[in-house]
Formats: structure tokens, C-alpha cells, sequence
């Protein structure tokens, strides 16, 4: 497993390698970055891309089945499911980017005191860490959205909270690995005071799987959003939130599969994408170790 | 002995924890309970006279400090008792009761069919030929993405809607359950597979498979007798904290599959703002949920006796 691939000794070559830097990047990795790619322009210009009016009203091609015209079919009021999806991308991706971020914020703060602090410290943190795991995602934001009323920002902070501790855990367990290597007791040999080892080095050293757990977090993040507006608790149907979509299609289920279909892609893709991305973003900061 | 009640007391601590903070999100409530209660049943919004409002916060307490709800709140936990429906009026541990066993046949209907389907892919397409590994893993790490809400959909307009081989509405009868248990299962397969697997292909190194190997032991048996027992380990314990997943999802596959169960329950008093149901639901988990993985933790124990820490 660990036995050096033999490479054939040739002459040196000054050519800037390309391949080096692409190395890895495989066709379905390509496609990742497609559909991410696609969801963010959608997301940031939705009039580029989408064919028609997300809002347009027009009765006589409601429900229509997918067709040229209407490549993912159109909905009970005529509207392009296409252009909804398309416009639905900027609500999703911004609650997933909220929720990520929020919920990374807190797992720092958590990991880090907790990875850093003494024991008995640790020890109470480590706990209400356990104890935010006793909540579900879903079941913690439908006690925020009883409380706090359904809302975009209930939707981001129940989302947040939730998903925490699990980052949380990774954090601290990052702290803790990197605190006891072995450079960080070579820069305490070295006379470094304490705080600025854990400036220059703990630090930076602990935030390196982050880029990792934003990519894999923001597709997790928008599959909670979606499903609590999936249940009528997110953003609310005339919006073409993805989730909200599919509450909105579910009462005619039996009659256009595609209202449930087609938006549910959407997220299922754009979660498998940022999933694939993060992976493989994680694996290049392991260094190159399979 | 002393580790053992050591984790029980940790265990109360956490309950204890998740309590406080479930009372104090529910004490964060913007305004008024009493006006909320009232504008709720009647389906109003208007301000209610001192009048109107004193027999319901008699009755629910909401004019007590905020300490003695507190303490009335921790009392009653320990007695099982979970408050006051605000909308059906009936003691919240009865609204869940009456409804909790389709549920609980539901989780643990996809917690079996999860294992099974994981056990099966480990078994047959880890170290196979690449075409069988690659199609193993994908679908691994495929179901794992897939959302609950959206797989049940699938399902359902796939197998009940397009060729009518289960009914639209499950009810609550046994053939109802497969759809709404395969919605659950499938995406917990993946996840536990991806685990299992990983630990699965390191065990076939391990020495005492070659040596088994050795001994003329069929490829079957060894992954069968040997290698499954060590690499169900680390899935074992997912599996407690699966449960969460795993009642989130049965919520999810409720209202999609219209079953019986807490999730009706749940959905509905979270768009009537009931908040000592949905409450109470969340206690009741949290609860569930620190007692499996308490029993985990002691079943590790005996399983592997070297952690004895």
C-alpha cells in the first residue's frame, strides 16, 4: 500500500506541470464543479439562465408534463418548474451559507475552548456538546419554528444550532491531535510562549479541515432547510425555495410527478456535488496520502 | 462498577441539561402565552382583557416567577409528566402516548432493514472485482445523500402512484410499512455501509484472516464468521446516534406516507404553535436517545472487554 510508485528518471524538464494541479480531478469531479458552478450562477444572475418569468402565471400550461418548451414541466399555475428551480437556488444556497456559517462559528468556539482549556474545562464543554447532540436536527429547529414562529432566520439559526456539535466534536479533536504533536513541543522547546503557539501554530493547524466542513456543511445545511419547508415550517410556497417547491407540488402528486421530482434533484445534485467537492478538497490537504 | 455508574450519572446530567434548555427556549416565547393561547383557539389576532387571561394563566401557571415554572417544569419530568396541550387541552404524555407505537414500529422496522442492506453490501462487494466494489460504494455514498422527504416521494410516486404495487396511504397496516421503512432504511444503509466497509477492509488484512485463510476456510465463512464481527463495531455505536437521524426521518416519512404517528402530531402543533407538545416530543427523544446510547456504551463493554477505562 505504502510502496513508492517507480517513476521512470528523465530528463529534467522546466515545463510549468499542468497535470500537477489537476491531478485528481476526476470526470465526476468535473461534473461537481459543473453543478455547483451552475447552482451559483443561478443563484447570483438567475435571469441568465433561466427561460422564463419564475412568477408568470399562465393558467392554460398548468401542469404540464416535461417538454421542449418546459424542459422540467411547469406547475399548477403554469409557471416554468426550470426557472424555478433556478431562481429557487439563491434562497437555498444563502440559508445553506447561513446556517454553515453560523453553526461553524459555534462549533470554533466550542472546539477550540474545549481543545485548548484544562481538563475539567474540556470536560463541560465535551458535555454540552453531548447535549446539543441529544436533539435532532430536525425535531431542535421545529421547537425554534413553535417558538419563534417560521422565518428564514428561525430556519437559519435551528439549522445552525443543530448541526454544531458534530463540527464541534471534529474541532476539538483537531486541537487536541495538533496540541500534542510533536511541533508544537519542538516550538515549546524552542522557549515560544504559549500564546503564540497557539497563535501561529494550533491555530491555523485546526482550521484546516474547516474549508472541508463548509463544503460538506452547505449541502447538509440546505437538505434540512428544504425539508422543514417540505413540512409548510421554512420559507413558505409562493417562493421557489426548493423545499418550499415541493411542499407546493406535493397536493398533486398523483398527477405531475415531476413538481416533486425535479426540485428534489435540484437538491439532491447540488448536496452530492458540494459532498464530492469537500472530499476531495480533504483529501488534498492530507497530502497526497490516498 | 464505579466507570459504569459514572456514565449513568453522566447521562442524568445531560437529561438534566437538555431539560433547562428546552424550558428556556420555550420560556423565550415572544409575547404574551396567555393572549397567544386565546387568539389560537379562536383563530384571532386581538388583544384579550386581564379578565380573559386570568383562568388561563391560572391553569397553565404563566403568571408564576420564572424559577417556580422552572421547578414545576424539572418536577414534572422526573414524574413523567410533560405539561398541558395549549390547543387540545389534554396532558401532552397521553397526546404522545396514544400515537408513539406506530412510530416506534417504524424506527425499528428501518433500523433492521438499514442493518440488513448494510450487512449485505459489506458482505458481498467489499474486495470484489472493481465493478462490484465501485457499484457498492457508489450506492453507499448515493443513498447516504439522499433526503428523507425526497427518497419517500421517490418511492412513493414510483411504486404506489405509477404501479400501484403498495397503497398511497399506509395506514397502519404491515404492507403500509414497507415504503416508509425503506425511505428511512436506505439512506441509514449508506451510511452505516460506508462504515462498515472501511473497517471491514481493514480486518481482511489482519493477520488472523490469513491465517484462517490458511487453515482452508471458504472466502464466505471468513468474511461471514471472522471479519463481519470486528467490523460491526464502530457501526454499533452509530447506530444510538442514528436514532436521532432515524426519528427526524420517521417524522418526514409520516407526512409523506400520511401515517399515524408523532410526526402528524409533531407537524401540526408546530404550525399551531403548541409548544408543550412539540416540547415534549423533543424531551421524550432527547430522553430515548441518551438512554440508547447509554446502553450502547455499557454493550460495548461487554463486546470488547479491553475498554475499560
Amino acid at each position: 500500500m505504502s510502496a513508492a510508485p517507480i517513476t521512470p528518471v528523465g530528463p529534467a524538464t522546466t515545463r510549468v506541470d499542468v497535470s500537477g494541479a489537476l491531478r485528481g480531478v476526476r470526470p465526476g469531479l468535473a461534473l461537481a464543479f459543473a453543478i455547483v458552478g451552475f447552482f451559483v450562477v443561478s443563484a447570483l444572475l438567475p435571469a441568465l439562465l433561466a427561460p422564463y418569468d419564475p412568477f408568470d402565471v399562465n393558467l392554460r400550461d398548468a401542469l404540464q408534463a416535461p417538454t421542449l418548451a418546459h424542459p422540467l414541466g411547469t406547475d399548477q399555475s403554469g409557471r416554468d418548474v426550470l426557472s424555478r428551480v433556478i431562481y429557487g437556488a439563491r434562497e437555498s444556497l444563502y440559508i445553506g451559507l447561513a446556517a454553515t456559517a453560523l453553526s461553524l462559528t459555534i462549533a470554533l468556539v466550542l472546539g477550540v475552548a474545549a481543545g485548548l482549556s484544562g481538563k475539567f474545562t474540556d470536560g463541560v464543554i465535551n458535555r454540552f456538546i453531548e447535549v446539543l447532540f441529544a436533539f435532532p436536527v430536525l425535531l431542535l429547529a421545529l421547537l425554534f419554528v413553535t417558538v419563534f414562529g417560521a422565518g428564514t432566520t428561525t430556519l437559519i439559526v435551528a439549522v445552525g444550532v443543530g448541526t454544531a456539535p458534530g463540527y464541534a466534536r471534529m474541532i476539538r479533536g483537531q486541537v487536541l491531535a495538533v496540541k500534542n504533536s510533536g511541533y508544537v513541543e519542538a516550538a515549546g522547546a524552542l522557549g515560544h510562549s504559549y500564546p503564540r503557539i497557539v497563535r501561529r501554530h494550533i491555530l491555523p493547524n485546526a482550521m484546516r479541515p474547516l474549508v472541508v466542513l463548509l463544503t460538506l456543511g452547505v449541502g447538509q445545511a440546505i437538505v434540512w432547510a428544504s425539508g422543514l419547508a417540505f413540512l409548510g415550517l421554512g420559507v413558505a410556497p409562493p417562493s421557489p425555495e426548493w423545499g418550499a417547491q415541493l411542499d407546493a407540488g406535493r397536493t398533486y402528486i398523483t398527477q405531475a410527478w415531476w413538481l416533486e421530482v425535479m426540485p428534489g434533484l435540484a437538491i439532491v445534485w447540488f448536496a452530492l456535488a458540494l459532498t464530492a467537492i469537500g472530499r476531495w478538497i480533504q483529501q488534498r490537504l492530507e497530502g497526497g496520502q490516498r | 462498577m464505579k466507570s459504569v455508574a459514572l456514565k449513568i450519572l453522566g447521562a442524568l446530567v445531560v437529561l438534566w441539561a437538555a431539560a433547562t434548555f428546552t424550558f428556556f427556549v420555550q420560556a423565550a416565547l415572544p409575547g404574551d402565552r396567555a393572549t397567544l393561547l386565546l387568539n389560537q383557539d379562536s383563530g384571532q389576532i386581538k388583544k384579550r382583557t386581564a379578565a380573559e387571561l386570568a383562568p388561563i394563566n391560572e391553569e397553565f401557571g404563566f403568571d408564576k416567577p420564572l424559577v417556580q415554572q422552572y421547578a414545576d417544569y424539572l418536577g414534572g419530568l422526573a414524574t413523567g409528566d410533560l405539561g398541558i396541550s395549549y390547543q387540545k387541552k389534554a396532558p401532552v404524555t397521553e397526546i404522545i402516548g396514544e400515537q408513539i407505537l406506530p412510530t416506534v414500529w417504524l424506527t425499528l422496522a428501518a433500523l433492521v432493514a438499514a442493518w440488513v442492506i448494510a450487512l449485505l453490501l459489506t458482505l458481498f462487494t467489499t474486495r470484489r472485482s472493481r465493478v462490484v466494489k465501485t457499484l457498492g460504494s457508489g450506492f453507499e455514498t448515493l443513498s447516504a445523500a439522499l433526503p428523507h422527504y425526497w427518497l419517500g416521494v421517490i418511492l412513493l410516486v414510483v411504486f404506489a402512484i405509477q404501479l400501484s404495487i403498495f397503497p398511497v396511504e399506509g395506514g397502519t397496516s404491515l404492507y403500509g410499512l414497507i415504503l416508509p421503512a425503506l425511505t428511512l432504511a436506505i439512506p441509514l444503509a449508506g451510511f452505516l455501509g460506508q462504515v462498515t466497509r472501511d473497517e471491514f477492509e481493514n480486518v481482511l488484512d489482519e493477520p488472523f484472516i490469513t491465517s484462517a485463510r490458511a487453515r482452508g476456510m471458504g472466502d464466505f465463512e471468513v468474511r461471514w464468521r471472522h471479519a463481519l464481527r470486528h467490523a460491526v463495531l464502530p457501526a454499533i455505536t452509530l447506530s444510538g446516534w442514528a436514532l436521532g437521524a432515524l426519528f427526524s426521518g420517521a417524522v418526514i416519512a409520516e407526512i409523506v406516507f400520511a401515517r399515524q404517528g408523532i410526526g402528524q402530531i409533531l407537524v401540526t402543533a408546530a404550525n399551531a404553535r403548541d409548544v408543550p407538545v412539540v416540547a415534549g416530543i423533543v424531551m421524550v427523544v432527547a430522553f430515548v436517545y441518551v438512554i440508547a446510547n447509554l446502553l450502547v456504551d455499557l454493550a460495548y463493554r461487554i463486546v470488547d472487554p479491553r475498554i475499560q477505562t
